[in-house]
């Protein structure tokens, strides 16, 4: 049987209210409209301070600041329930939560090209508050006070009024600007160019974290996948890459290369089983699967929650990396033989795509739906998605395998619900698109596993793939998870046996001659 | 109803009348009802291509007796029966019979 090992994980979440609700997809849909006055007025009064947003149990169960055990004993709404001080950190065990003007710091260090300019005060201040950050390395931090990259707030006033550069802002004044990458190249203005820098450098926290949760010496990392779902590149080629290597670069994996795996929402998965895949077949000695955060997706269902009165949560760009290298019998293992696949022929019903991506590498490798511990299928924090009409989506992914699981005999319709509380995942993740997608689980998982709490995990991504008009297919891919188990020794077979193995055979034949 | 289907469902309706059937799968109630206001009485969110604009259409959900009768039982069981356990058949149902009731011009008999 095929597996590697997932050796650790790490889960960041950058705090950016301010860019979100000026370069949100919805709010920045809304001020270009012109006609939607009314929401961009309210939206400020509806926004939460990052000390509320440290305080925000799906937050801390997100970078692992309470356990995720710890979190399912809190019942929603959370919002209303401020976690204490001392489990309210911005430093967890999976990543952190870091704050917005730290963040523009970070772009800021991880542009090549100029296109970050921070007003010289600011740049300073931040850089300064990065250095305490215990992952951010000297290179980075001295990355952020570049001349290139500050200058006087006069320039940059004149940057955004006469050449198309996007102001940034902290605590309601301008700090920056994105400056565009080419006068006339869509690919490169200014709003795709910050999308691209804030992937990047949220891929980058995650990464570094992730280099520390695993010990792993950067110069050690042999490849990277990322799997967000932003598209770099130019009017030549819209997605051209790579985000991957341009992550390991500003993280120091100097010995590493990288490439970008794609797919909606199922990216993640998908790239999960192309890194294991490497890994277990040698072509690669380690893999870290990175996807940095979208800046398109804060506040994407803030219409809603300022039209019904709430907190507008979608303040956070998420991110997230794992590590898988070779299994060595002491890790949790990822395995290779049960892979859900959604087939091109399997069509969009709920029906066929639940039952391609668990019941069928269920059933391929002789185990049924209770055997699997947890389903980890799309984690969205459903006390966002809820008020947007878009339901609980980790609820409703569980109860389609339930009943599908009735629908098989694996259960009892009258265990549906029961199956629903002991199987299934509550959602806590960002609406980031991809970080949703079963990935935020494979960390809780491996801590459950260790603890012997469960023995098995499945995770699951679907992915939108309509979405881009090329196809009217949806995708999806699942993987289990599973507790480590002792490798197999194959016996070695010494000199001394071999010969004393053709001794026996040459006086068997001598004997037969005789 | 997003923008690019609400445009959809005014091109079939002002080429075919209130002869076109809308038949919704929303999973919500709440959704559901307002899909089918939209395509009655007009988009309530005045966003759309429906905003303002009723065509009264005759509209279903994929759930109603009705539908179902329509369809061959094989394709359901393979394709719908799962989602049939996982939501409330009936509560979506009534959902849009409550606006075609009130706005639909036209019903299938």
């Amino acid at each position: 049987m095929s597996k590697v090992g997932i050796k650790s994980y790490s889960y960041c979440l950058n705090h950016a209210p301010e860019t979100g609700s000026h370069y949100g997809g919805t709010p920045w849909e809304a001020i270009h409209s012109g006609k939607e006055q009314e929401y961009l007025d309210a939206l400020p009064k509806h926004l939460q301070s990052y000390d509320h947003a440290l305080h925000y149990a799906p937050n801390q169960t997100y970078i692992g600041g309470i356990s995720y055990e710890e979190f399912e004993a809190i019942p929603a709404p959370w919002v209303d329930k401020p976690l204490p001080d001392e489990k309210a950190k911005r430093y967890g065990k999976f990543g952190e939560l870091m704050p917005e003007d730290e963040f523009l710091g970070l772009i800021s260090a991880c542009d090549e090209f100029e296109l970050v300019w921070l007003e010289k005060s600011f740049a300073e201040s931040v850089s300064k508050k990065l250095a305490e950050d215990p992952v951010i390395t000297e290179a980075i931090v001295k990355r952020v006070v570049r001349p290139k990259n500050m200058q006087e707030f006069a320039d940059i006033e004149k940057e955004v009024a006469e050449r198309g550069a996007l102001p940034l802002y902290h605590d309601n004044k301008v700090v920056g600007c994105i400056r565009m990458g080419h006068p006339t190249d869509h690919c490169l203005t200014a709003h795709v160019l910050m999308e691209n820098l804030a992937g990047k450098a949220s891929g980058v926290l995650a990464l570094l974290h992730l280099l520390k949760n695993s010990g792993l010496n950067p110069l050690d990392l042999d490849f990277v996948i990322e799997c967000s779902e932003e598209g770099a590149g130019d009017v030549g080629q819209r997605a051209g890459g790579n985000f991957a290597k341009a992550i390991a670069e500003v993280a120091g994996c100097t010995n590493a290369s990288g490439c970008d795996v794609r797919g909606f929402c199922a990216g993640p998965v998908n790239a999960m089983i192309n890194a294991a895949a490497q890994v277990a077949s040698g072509a690669r000695k380690n893999i870290a699967v990175v996807a940095g955060g979208s800046i398109p997706k804060l506040y994407m269902n803030s219409r809603d929650h300022v039209k019904k009165n709430l907190l507008a949560l979608e303040d956070c760009v998420g991110s997230f990396a794992v590590l898988i290298v070779p299994d060595d019998g002491t890790m949790p293992v990822m395995r290779l033989d049960v892979l859900g696949k959604h087939t091109v022929g399997a069509g969009g019903a709920p029906q066929a795509v639940t039952s391609a991506l668990t019941f069928e590498p269920l059933q391929a490798a002789g185990l049924t739906f209770s055997d699997v511990d947890r389903f980890a299928p799309e984690l969205q924090n459903h006390e966002i998605t809820e008020p947007a009409g878009a339901g609980n989506v980790p609820l409703a992914n569980i109860k389609m395998i339930a009943a599908l699981a009735v629908m098989k005999k694996a259960i009892e319709k009258a265990d549906m619900m029961n199956f629903i509380k002991q199987h299934g995942t509550i959602g806590y993740a960002h609406t980031q698109g991809h970080i949703p997608a079963g990935v935020p689980f494979i960390g809780p998982a491996c801590e459950l596993i260790k603890e012997g709490k469960i023995k098995r995990a499945m995770i699951i991504g679907k992915g939108s793939l309509f979405l881009a008009r090329l196809t009217n297919l949806a995708d999806g891919a699942s993987f289990l998870i599973e507790a480590p188990s002792p490798i197999e020794q194959t016996a070695s077979v010494s000199k001394d046996d071999i010969k004393a193995m053709i001794l026996e055979a040459l006086s068997e034949i001598a004997g037969k001659l005789a | 109803m997003d923008l690019q289907n609400q445009q959809r469902v005014k091109d079939a309706g002002e080429k075919y009348g209130t002869d076109c059937v809308v038949i919704l799968g929303s999973s919500d109630a709440e959704g559901a009802e307002i899909y089918a206001e939209t395509v009655t009485a007009g988009d309530p969110t005045y966003a759309g291509p429906l905003a303002g604009v009723s065509l009264e259409l005759p509209v279903y959900h994929v759930f109603d007796p009705i539908i179902r009768a329509e369809c061959d039982p094989a394709a359901w069981e393979e394709q719908i029966s799962m989602m049939e356990m996982v939501l409330d058949p009936e509560a979506l149902a009534a959902a849009v019979k409550g606006m075609r009731d009130q706005y639909s011009k036209n019903v299938i008999e």
